[in-house]
């Protein structure tokens, strides 16, 4: 019988790859390792999606997203409803109403104005949806082949109330997990879309405006400190988004799958591509930490809402383990609910 | 969903768990050689319902697992050729060989890309004439038609810049080097369910017989696992040793012809060394001669190596069954999906990923 040996160690990783971008582990390390040390302050080593700033007793939120989504043009929406929908999200998780928006363009040389033109107005309806206007902007372009055709940026200021602090380090053991409806749409849409595939219920990106939503369940909490923190699970999927959570509150989370909606489209073309519904971004979607006692008021004005209307808890904050995310499932086993170290690949056979 | 819910239904689950209880009267060693089987095991906690009579070992399942170290050596020098187009399933491109990764590769400016099948580099090679364009193609006899169809396409569409790097493997060859084995313990196997819906069962009928081992076919599903256990462990009671069908709705005994007709029409067998087990007789499939024109070892005239892997990780002792990834002093330190020793580790199919994911608090007192 053969020698039984084993691979070599890989040397340390000195290149940036598609895993750091992916909102899962690597990115996080990322973060660790080279932005948080430069930017030592404690507005961002919170993590939030925004960051909330005290200016002359008015509270205002601000963040920042860039979007590189290819293709520009999918099921659901294009990067120039997505460009508004992301940013204004990440307002909205941190309580605030959005006010405006700014809007960098980095073009690629050979774009069809056409291209450009139709992004742009559906940019501009996506933003008069929202309630919001863009102030301010900026245009680059670059050599054919340095970009994939059109990138964006999009920065976002919003009103904080003064007494609201949704912040991803506040959630306790006992609070309840509330989801807002069903999850992986967006992530199966840009990939089908991409790679060509048909399947026979098209998946649409659920990307959507969600201010609308977090003031609804605002106006249903019977106290200022009911809503604990919120997050919109973009790239990385719900999962990495409760992960996180539970780092920065350093508490435990148990889920129930069967309480977490994936529609029949959703779980089919996972199944097939080798996808976990729970690593799959999400664009129009949150998921909201709330006191016990709260959890059925804010659920029921969720419901209420076009955008809520698949609401459900999904699960309980424990006290421990602390950081990591488990799942009760369907048979009543448990398992751990991962961070993603980089890109979900599809599996083979 | 049509052939997935039912088979993921706890009423029924639980049943089949409770009628297991009742039928096993002492211990019993099963393994179970595939990938998605073994991923279902641990993401529904198969092992943990169970009666613990019942010990499920993992057996060398994983086709990027036991692809050779050679392999990922000659896949990394080819993709970094300036004129050579690299296309791969994802998950080869972050295993380790002897040096670096495919990942690592593509983002020093290797033209590395990822496809959902071979179809794909056919159509990569027809868009870039004057690119060399290399699909690594390895797994089971799951992905073997896909990859006979897609030389036997170049062939026939006179393709002068496609090959396929082939290193597939086979199962029944690797149970009978495990059965044959004098530190062998399992005493049934739940055949891959993908492989037979390929291949029919009829290869597996031999060695159950040979070794009076039986031998269930199953399917994905945590109902169809557990059906299978279910009538593995009746057989072991009864003293039978059979071959036996579970995965109904996808299996049967001829397998589908058509697909082996094109995989016999292209590959031919040969002997193949397993990562982290060594050479086993007879247990790959290679080109045939009249391919050579899309066999990339042929085209760019690659030199057969044999690379030392210095022991640390213990693939070799997992992907037999003779260890449990958590038994792995590397286990969850050293080694983790994002700095991965071993292949185990790495794909979404390798024991220790899953192991990883889904169980790594076990340990600490779950």
């Amino acid at each position: 019988m053969a020698q039984f040996v084993c691979p070599v160690p890989l040397p340390a990783k000195d290149k940036i790859l598609l895993g750091h971008g992916s909102g899962g582990s690597l990115g996080a390390e990322l973060l660790r390792r080279v932005f948080l040390p430069a930017f030592d302050n404690a507005i961002l080593a919170k993590l939030n999606d925004q960051a909330i700033l005290d200016v002359q007793g008015v509270r205002l939120a601000f963040t920042t997203d860039s979007f590189v989504v290819k293709p520009l043009f999918f099921p659901g929406g294009d990067i120039g409803s997505l460009a508004v929908h992301g940013t204004v999200n990440d307002l909205a998780v941190g309580g605030a109403t959005p006010l405006c928006l700014s809007a960098a363009f980095i073009i690629e040389e050979g774009l069809p104005i056409e291209t450009l033109e139709k992004v742009v107005a559906s940019l501009h309806r996506a933003a008069a949806d929202a309630g919001i206007e863009v102030v301010t902007g900026d245009t680059k372009v670059v050599e054919k082949g340095s970009g994939d055709g059109l990138f964006i940026n999009t920065s976002g200021i919003g009103l904080v109330p003064a007494d609201l602090n949704l912040s991803a380090d506040r959630a306790q053991p006992g609070d309840r997990l509330l989801l807002s409806g069903s999850i992986g749409e967006h992530g199966i849409a840009i990939i089908a879309q991409r790679e060509g595939l048909e399947f026979e219920s098209q998946v649409r990106s659920d990307s959507a405006p969600l201010h609308g939503l977090v003031a609804a369940m605002l106006a249903a909490t019977p106290g200022r400190d009911s809503i604990r923190c919120m997050r919109d699970p973009t790239r990385g999927g719900l999962s990495s988004a409760l992960n996180e959570i539970a780092a920065q509150s350093q508490v435990g989370m148990l889920l129930e799958e069967e309480k977490v909606p994936v529609r029949e489209a959703v779980k089919g073309a996972c199944e097939l591509l080798g996808f976990d519904p729970f690593y799959v971004a999400n664009e129009g979607k949150l998921v909201a930490i709330v006191e016990a006692r709260a959890a059925e008021q804010i659920l029921a004005a969720m419901r209420a809402h076009p955008l809520g209307r698949q609401a459900q808890v999904i699960g309980t904050v424990t006290a421990a383990p602390a950081g990591m995310v488990s799942l009760r499932t369907a048979l009543g086993t448990m398992r751990i609910v991962d961070m993603l170290s980089g890109d979900q690949l599809p599996r083979i056979c | 969903m049509k052939y997935v819910d039912e088979y993921r239904d706890a009423r029924l689950a639980r049943g089949l768990v409770a009628e297991l209880a009742r039928k096993v009267t002492r211990p019993w060693v099963l393994m179970e050689i595939c990938g998605g089987q073994t991923h279902t095991l641990m993401r529904y906690g198969i092992d943990e319902l169970i009666p613990s009579q019942i010990e499920l070992v993992h057996g060398p399942g994983c086709p990027v697992c036991v692809t050779p170290l050679e392999i990922i050596d000659k896949a990394i020098y080819l993709a970094e050729q300036p004129n050579v187009t690299l296309v791969s399933y994802g998950d080869m491109l972050r295993v380790p060989g002897s040096h670096t990764d495919l990942l690592h590769v593509k983002a020093g400016g290797g033209d590395v890309r990822v496809a959902y099948s071979p179809m794909e580099a056919l159509k990569v090679a027809g868009a870039l004439p004057e690119r060399q364009i290399v699909f690594l193609g390895i797994g089971f006899e799951t992905t073997a038609p896909a990859n006979a169809t897609a030389v036997w396409q170049a062939r026939r569409q006179g393709l002068k810049n496609f090959s396929m790097l082939v290193s597939h493997v086979l199962v029944p060859p690797a149970i009978r080097m495990l059965l044959s084995s004098g530190r062998n313990r399992v005493q049934g196997f739940i055949a891959p369910g993908h492989v037979c819906t390929v291949m029919g069962y009829r290869e597996y009928e031999s060695l159950s017989q040979h070794f009076r081992v039986p031998i269930v076919v199953g399917g994905f599903e945590p109902v169809d696992l557990l059906e299978a256990i279910s009538m593995l462990v009746a057989q072991l009671e009864q003293g039978r040793a059979e071959v036996e069908n579970q995965y109904t709705r996808s299996v049967t005994r001829g397998g589908n012809l058509p697909a082996q007709k094109l995989m016999e029409e292209v590959f031919e067998v040969c002997d193949r060394k397993w990562r982290g087990i060594g050479l086993i007789p007879q247990s790959g499939l290679r080109l045939r001669a009249e391919y050579a024109a899309y066999d990339a070892e042929k085209v760019f005239e690659l030199q057969d190596t044999t690379v030392q892997e210095p022991p640390e990780c213990i693939s070799a002792q997992v992907l037999q069954g003779l260890k449990k990834p958590t038994e792995c002093a590397a286990f969850g330190k050293a080694c983790t999906p994002e700095r991965p020793l071993g292949a185990p580790m790495v794909s979404a199919e390798g024991a220790c990923a899953a192991y990883y994911r889904y169980r790594r608090h076990a340990g600490a007192g779950n």
